[in-house]
């Protein structure tokens, strides 16, 4: 379904992606791990065409996407759930989630509106407030939320258990779980929390240092000594 | 007692043309981050064309006011919009993520070369157009010392602010467009993530904030009855006054400013000296600055994240 190959980028002089390449299947979740500064989040953003790539391609369903501008990328079925959520602070939740959904046919609105606070029952409690006073993991929860209401055949996460407690960060891999599972939704992940998204993701890759270092299903990642020494022991 | 009344509703009227194109200073500077200062000129645009639209309608003999007032409205706004759009897309787009003062310089520039651009045109002459809403209505008994009256074109200068205000605070708070403004304001690239057209919504808002600031230019024909290619520089600066003193970025902050500074200015010249009205608001500026710079409804600095 997308297929990365070659792809080169970074910001201004300074490299930050060498060469690399990874393919996603429909239906899959793909993770990527790697530790701070790696380029995952420059990887997903480069797929957005923000930073422009340098060089390399990136297709999806057969189609090029370097080049075009990011609103028409996401237009392809692309949505992007980035780091740091990036909710609209001073936004309702409900406008936060009519946001979601301005790439989308607006017929669809009110069945995927339903949909998201049935996923997402905190939202609904909560839908005249101001997203900014949210907590963190509602704020996650609307930001993955807000993600779906365009529709989107692939749909990029990034580091979705950021700063969360435990308790949530479960919450959360099991919606990922369930929209991948009822839906088909193929999502590609990148995570600090390596652990859980290994034992949730069907395959993954390693990056260092803007390089895809190794690639398996989780399963295997998960029992690879030198995965283990580097992300998991002592972090989970 | 009778003296402060028609103060008020002079400033009033006053404030109601600064507050419509203080918004356009306040939503570009909400959105893209600078200051405008070609917007003052686009007003100035606006008088113009209003200005040659009477003149034309008149010449095509059409004699019922009311008419010929919507005709010349319609005018003005088509083509400050258009003159809105083309300075956003000619002298600023492309400077979109360049340093911070790129954009503000080239907004100087847009400015002279509108002002100059009139004035070799239109030559530099003082241009007068003969009053076209007369007469009023008497507020005060005929035996008072001194009459109070409210004239129709104040009323229509405030019902005609008013009904743009509800239809501009309808048009941000209701609306698909609205939604992508603001969410462009709060967070430019995450808007993009969500496929706005930043670009696009970018153009739009100059749109708008020019055709505000047309049918500013418009009152400010009708009201003073007189134009230059110079007006806009002065109207703008006090309605920049207005936008900071209401909290530069704030929309309900800009209609609020231009408000007080229209009675301020009125109720200095009523009170204080006519002469010494623009130090009155400009001090206003620079007090506020100093004492409250995010302005009377500026947005809090900090958000829980």
């Amino acid at each position: 379904m997308l297929k990365v190959q070659g792809l080169c980028s970074g910001y201004g002089r300074i490299r930050v992606l060498e060469d690399v390449s990874i393919e996603v299947a429909e239906g899959e979740i793909v993770t990527l791990i790697g530790a701070n500064g790696a380029g995952k989040t420059t990887l997903l953003m480069t797929l957005c065409g923000k930073p422009a790539a340098s060089a390399g391609s990136v297709t999806f369903q057969g189609k090029e996407l370097l080049g075009m501008p990011t609103w028409k990328i996401i237009r392809q079925g692309i949505a992007h759930s980035p780091e740091g959520r990036h909710i609209f602070p001073r936004m309702s939740v409900l406008e936060n989630l009519q946001m979601g959904a301005q790439a989308a046919d607006p017929a669809h609105f009110k069945q995927d509106y339903e949909r998201m606070l049935d996923l997402f029952p905190r939202l609904r409690e909560r839908l005249k407030q101001r997203a900014g006073t949210l907590s963190g993991g509602e704020q996650q929860m609307l930001a993955i939320g807000r993600a779906l209401m365009g529709r989107p055949k692939l749909l990029l996460l990034d580091e979705p258990s950021l700063g969360l407690a435990p308790m949530i960060v479960r919450q959360i891999f099991d919606i990922i779980r369930e929209i991948n599972q009822k839906d088909g939704m193929t999502v590609p992940l990148v995570e600090q929390n390596a652990f859980h998204a290994l034992k949730l993701a069907h395959r993954g890759y390693v990056m260092v240092q803007g390089r895809i270092t190794m690639a398996g299903t989780g399963a295997d990642l998960l029992a690879d000594p030198s995965v283990r020494a580097a992300y998991l022991e002592g972090g989970a | 007692m009778n003296y402060f009344l028609q103060q008020l509703i002079n400033g009033v009227t006053l404030g109601a043309i600064y507050g419509l194109i203080a918004i356009g200073y306040t939503m570009v500077y909400g959105i893209i981050g600078m200051i405008n200062f070609a917007h003052g000129d686009i007003m100035m645009i606006g008088a113009f064309i209003s200005l040659i639209a009477f003149l034309v309608i008149a010449a095509l003999g059409v004699t019922s006011v009311p008419l010929a007032l919507v005709l010349v409205l319609v005018c003005a706004l088509f083509f400050t919009s258009a003159y809105g759009w083309a300075v956003e897309r000619v002298a600023y787009r492309r400077l979109r993520g360049s340093f911070k003062l790129a954009p503000l310089i080239s907004a100087i520039g847009m400015s002279i070369v509108l002002q100059n651009g009139v004035q070799l045109v239109q030559g530099a002459r003082v241009k007068p157009l003969a009053p076209v809403i007369t007469g009023g209505i008497e507020l005060s008994g005929a035996e008072s010392s001194y009459p109070v009256t409210l004239g129709w074109l104040q009323i229509v200068i405030i019902l005609l602010t008013v009904a743009l205000m509800a239809g501009f605070t309808w048009l941000i708070q209701r609306t698909s467009l609205g939604r992508a403004q603001r969410a462009t304001e709060q967070d430019m690239g995450m808007a993009m993530l969500l496929g706005i057209n930043v670009d696009r919504v970018i153009s739009m808002t100059f749109v708008i904030g020019a055709a505000l600031a047309g049918v500013a230019g418009l009152m400010v024909t009708l009201y003073y009855g007189v134009v230059d290619f110079y007006i806009g520089f002065n109207a703008g600066m006090k309605a920049f006054t207005a936008a900071v003193l209401g909290g530069i970025g704030s929309l309900p902050g800009a209609m609020l400013g231009g408000l007080l500074i229209g009675l301020i200015e009125a109720l200095w010249s009523g009170y204080g000296s006519i002469e010494y009205k623009d130090v009155a608001v400009f001090a206003v500026l620079i007090l506020v600055l100093m004492f409250r710079p995010s302005g009377l409804l500026g947005k809090p600095e900090v958000e829980k994240v």
